[in-house]
């Protein structure tokens, strides 16, 4: 039966007699090629790049990789990527966590939830750069919750996150989680929706406390989600570039920069293009070491629940 | 007698169990308004300052409620205020910015829509794998992509256009919106298609009679995420445009950045309300298809 | 005439071979189904007689056109689909017309045309309606509809009552019969319940594996089955099949090989001739072909071959009693009146009907 619905609509293409049966794949071609370009070209000739002699402009003398092997000499691009570890970490985990808690509240029959929810998820509807300015004046010592909270009485309180250069980092992780634990909630949310109601009634009658309900039976059977929201935030963590700019710029000093933000600087403010170009064929490479497990990883279980019937 | 007292005892029960409630009820919607204090607070601190004056603002730090409401900063903002030398407030990048946005959702959501029939309905020999192909752009950071882009705007002479940022949109986008319309068409059963062959309808008549009328719910998922999507972007702005060309994320980075305006708080509160409106608004009117088209977007 | 001919009919997806050879011909005005487990290649076939699917080898002909490569629209053929495939967006009165409009029928045609059809099946009152505002039933009559308004030269049904609760089913397939015998179309109808094949078709193609097990009228399909396969599919419980050898002492009889201590069961005379002695055989007997033999005439006993045998379940349905009883190593089903049942755990003295039995080769599994 599964054969018979795979191929069902699949009419003759090539080798076809009517000139109707090639409307699908001319139709289909230009956005066909365009992506290709996009997806495959680009990267070979970014990569190309990367490995020229370019520097203000693009030139094409075969270097090796040697832009490679000065990019990891530099010590600014080796904060950026130690940055990109701890802030990956700590903002993953804080998102989901404060994600999932939001879901869990939502998720007890509360009243005027669409409310909630509404308020939980605007973040997402705005840019990072308006998200990044808005926070850097609440982080700005003199203006912002420092000033407030001083104002109050509270005279050597101290919160100056983002102009100091050890808690900058803080700085960007806390915006990220306040930004983007709207949209762990949502995708929680839906799995907690999703989970069998019987499962939960057979706990209940099982007389298990909600507690344990949700730790020994709801979130373990929406384990796939907290891969899917590990995942999507991975990729955010690899690309951030819009937020820190807004919020630090990198700074102070290079204390907050970021893979993007280096590869921004050597392109464009440096004139060094084959090492910028060789920064981003780090970061796609980055991408493609949490992504391409993960697709195999969906490719398997997906295999595998068509095996299983 | 007997029924009495145990009557009791269940009365006793019960409200020992209702009292628990009440308070598992209150620290619920005691943690949820905590949170939700913390997501509001930054929006009107923004809001109210938008409306307050500067020297207020100045002595009373800008964290605090307005005494008074005044339209001031929203008209500098607007119309007025110089930006890297050029005092047209930011309508200018607000311009620009719909003229990017809007072309860019149009188009790429159109091709979506088709290439997603196509993917789904008039699948051939190799089409999942050309999709696999198209997916992979979903994924794509645009740091790769800044070289080639920058070579082929120079070569189509659109460098530092609006227009360019439009083809690069469109290019961008296509893989949300093929991948988006495509999971929404597979689950159309075939068997409308394969009536509708019978009946005669051929590839045209197929999409605009069948697929069309049945799209509307993923075709706002689509504008919506797009829309958003390339409204608030800013590398691509900020790279390829300059001036009095460049989109409203680069132009409220311009405007916070340079050191005479820093202290503008009320003129920068109306600026980046200006800048962040359009998304709200199509966040609050259509929060239901932004959700969801955010879970899709999710679950590649 | 015939309105369908199909001629070693193949189809491969892949590697995997869908069709092995299929031949088919269907005469004006009969109603053939097609029936099958599911993968049997039953709804391929219809696809590909519909052209929605391609053919890798043979030949399709409706009346006297080759039409293998002629597209779906073209065939002049209308479908009626498992899932109804009513076009959500539209009324019904739009889903009737849009194949019409499709084709340029004129518009006086058009609607002399739903008029007659909306009488025929009395969905008048359906007509402005959308389909999500249709009850099963409902849908069902205006998926026929949507097929007739066009006059085909044939009617494919795929598994169109398959989506219907029990009750509906029963009352549909009166319909589509009675529909059947008005409109006079000929009919090609696929579908996974052979009792809908036992009372609609004038002839039902029994499918296995990608090849027609039997192509044959009703009657034959159930009394003579070409084979075990089709022994075994058509006929609810299923036919027994119990392993036996043949014996000349005292007369032809069968030895059962699963139950040695059982007396051989003497062999009616058809079959007597046609089997030489220590041949292997299946012995084929549907559940009704046993009985109490105490109960019968003296007439009947003439025919009956005796067993002893143990009740081991009982299962009244109301109209008849199951009973499934122990021989040997297997388990046989007899179908009672309930008024002849036999108790749990009672030991009868079974009649087996040996005119109406069965006898299958063990080796090809065919009729012998």
């Amino acid at each position: 039966m599964s054969l018979e619905r795979a191929s069902a609509t699949r009419p003759r293409l090539f080798g076809g007699r009517r000139l109707g049966e090639l409307v699908p794949i001319i139709v289909l071609a230009p956005s066909l090629i365009a992506s290709f370009i996009y997806v495959f070209v680009f990267s070979i000739w970014t990569l190309y790049i990367a490995m020229s002699n370019s520097s203000l402009l693009p030139s094409y003398g075969f270097v090796g990789l040697s832009n490679f092997e000065s990019l990891w000499a530099n010590r600014r691009w080796n904060i950026a990527y130690t940055n990109l570890f701890f802030f990956s970490g700590f903002y993953i985990v804080g998102s989901m966590l404060v994600g999932l808690l939001l879901a869990i509240l939502i998720d007890q029959k509360v009243r005027g939830e669409s409310v909630w929810r509404t308020i939980f998820l605007y973040p997402l509807a705005v840019s990072f750069i308006v998200t990044g300015t808005v926070w850097s004046w609440l982080y700005n010592p003199v203006d912002g919750i420092q000033a407030l909270v001083r104002s109050f009485g509270w005279t050597d309180f101290s919160f100056a996150l983002a102009s100091d250069r050890n808690y900058a980092i803080w700085a960007i992780i806390i915006t990220g989680i306040w930004q983007s634990s709207g949209f762990a909630m949502a995708l929680f949310l839906a799995g907690l929706r999703s989970v069998d109601g019987d499962i939960i009634r057979a706990a209940q009658i099982d007389g298990a406390s909600t507690f344990r309900t949700y730790r020994k039976v709801i979130l373990p059977s929406i384990a796939p989600i907290f891969l899917a929201v590990a995942v999507v935030q991975i990729q955010f963590a690899i690309k951030t570039f819009d937020l820190v700019v807004a919020l630090t710029r990198g700074g102070p000093g290079v204390s907050t920069t970021f893979p993007a933000i280096y590869v921004y600087d050597l392109m464009f403010q440096r004139g060094q293009i084959g090492e910028g170009a060789a920064a981003a064929i780090m970061m796609l490479a980055a991408l493609a070491v949490v992504l391409v497990p993960y697709s195999l990883f969906l490719v398997w279980r997906r295999n595998k629940e068509v095996r299983n019937g | 007698m007997a029924d009495i007292a145990l009557s009791r005892v269940e009365d006793h029960e019960a409200v020992r169990a209702s009292r628990r409630r009440g308070w598992t009820r209150a620290v619920i919607y005691g943690l949820l308004t905590v949170f939700a204090l913390i997501y509001v607070i930054p929006l009107l601190v923004v809001v109210f300052n938008a409306f307050r004056a500067q020297p207020e603002i100045a002595r009373n730090g800008l964290i605090a409620f307005p005494q008074s409401f005044q339209p001031d900063a929203w008209v500098a903002a607007w119309d007025n205020y110089c930006i890297g030398g050029t005092c047209q407030g930011m309508k200018r990048y607000f311009y620009n910015s719909l003229l990017m946005t809007i072309p860019a959702t149009i188009i790429s959501t159109l091709l979506g829509a088709m290439n997603g029939y196509i993917l789904s309905k008039w699948r051939f020999k190799g089409s999942d794998v050309l999709f696999t192909c198209m997916l992979l752009g979903v994924f794509m950071p645009g740091q790769i992509a800044l070289m080639p882009w920058a070579f082929i705007l120079g070569k189509v002479g659109l460098s530092n256009s609006v227009y360019g940022l439009v083809l690069i949109h469109v290019v961008q986008g296509i893989s949300f919106t093929t991948l988006f319309c495509r999971n929404y068409y597979v689950s159309i059963p075939d068997d409308l298609i394969k009536a509708a062959r019978i009946d005669g309808a051929g590839f045209w008549r197929i999409f605009f009679k069948i697929i069309l009328p049945l799209s509307p719910p993923i075709l706002i998922v689509t504008v919506i995420w797009q829309f958003t999507g390339i409204w608030n972007e800013y590398l691509f702005g900020v790279v390829f445009t300059s001036g009095t060309q460049q989109p409203i994320t680069a132009a409220l980075v311009a405007l916070t950045a340079s050191g005479t305006t820093a202290s503008a708080y009320d003129v920068m509160s109306a600026a980046v309300l200006i800048g962040a409106i359009p998304p709200l608004l199509v966040y609050f009117l259509g929060g239901k298809y932004f959700v969801r088209g955010l879970t899709q977007g999710a679950i590649k | 005439m015939s309105s369908l001919t199909v001629r070693n009919l193949r189809k491969n997806f892949g590697m995997v071979e869908v069709l092995k050879g299929v031949d088919l011909e269907a005469k004006t005005g009969e109603f053939i189904a097609l029936v099958g487990p599911s993968g049997c290649g039953k709804s391929t076939l219809l696809a590909m007689i519909a052209g929605l699917e391609s053919v890798s080898s043979g030949e399709i002909w409706i009346e006297d056109r080759l039409v293998n490569s002629v597209a779906p629209k073209d065939r002049d053929i209308a479908m009626v689909f498992q899932s109804y495939a009513l076009y959500p967006t539209m009324t019904v009165r739009q889903n009737m017309l849009f194949g019409m409009e499709s084709r340029g029928v004129p518009k006086a045609e058009q609607v002399e045309a739903i008029k007659r059809v909306a009488a025929l099946l009395q969905i008048e009152p359906l007509l402005e309606r959308k389909p999500g505002q249709l009850s099963g039933g409902q849908r069902q009559r205006v998926a026929m509809g949507r097929a007739l308004v066009r006059d085909p030269k044939l009617f494919l049904f795929d598994e169109p009552l398959s989506n219907l609760d029990a009750k509906l089913r029963v009352d549909m397939r009166t319909e589509i019969k009675k529909l059947h015998h008005r409109v006079g179309k000929t009919t090609i109808y696929v579908t996974h319940d052979q009792v809908e094949a036992m009372t609609l078709a004038s002839r039902i193609a029994v499918m296995h594996q990608g090849e027609v097990q039997q192509f044959a009228d009703p009657d034959t399909i159930y009394n003579r089955p070409a084979n075990m396969f089709v022994a075994g599919f058509m006929g609810s419980p299923a036919m027994n099949f119990i392993p036996a050898r043949f014996t000349e002492t005292g007369g032809p009889a069968l030895a059962l090989s699963g139950a040695p201590s059982a007396a051989p069961l003497g062999v009616a005379p058809a079959h007597a001739a046609s089997v030489a002695p220590g041949r292997q055989v299946v012995l084929g007997v549907r559940p009704e072909h046993l009985c109490r033999y105490a109960l019968q005439t003296e007439e009947r006993k003439a025919n009956l071959a005796r067993l002893t045998v143990p009740v081991e379940v009982v299962e009244p349905t109301g109209a008849e009693t199951m009973a499934v009883m122990r021989l040997g190593e297997q388990e046989i089903v007899g179908r009672f009146n309930p008024d002849e049942a036999p108790r749990m755990g009672e030991e009868i003295e079974l009649g087996v009907d040996m005119t109406r039995a069965c006898l299958f080769d063990p080796e090809t599994r065919r009729l012998i």
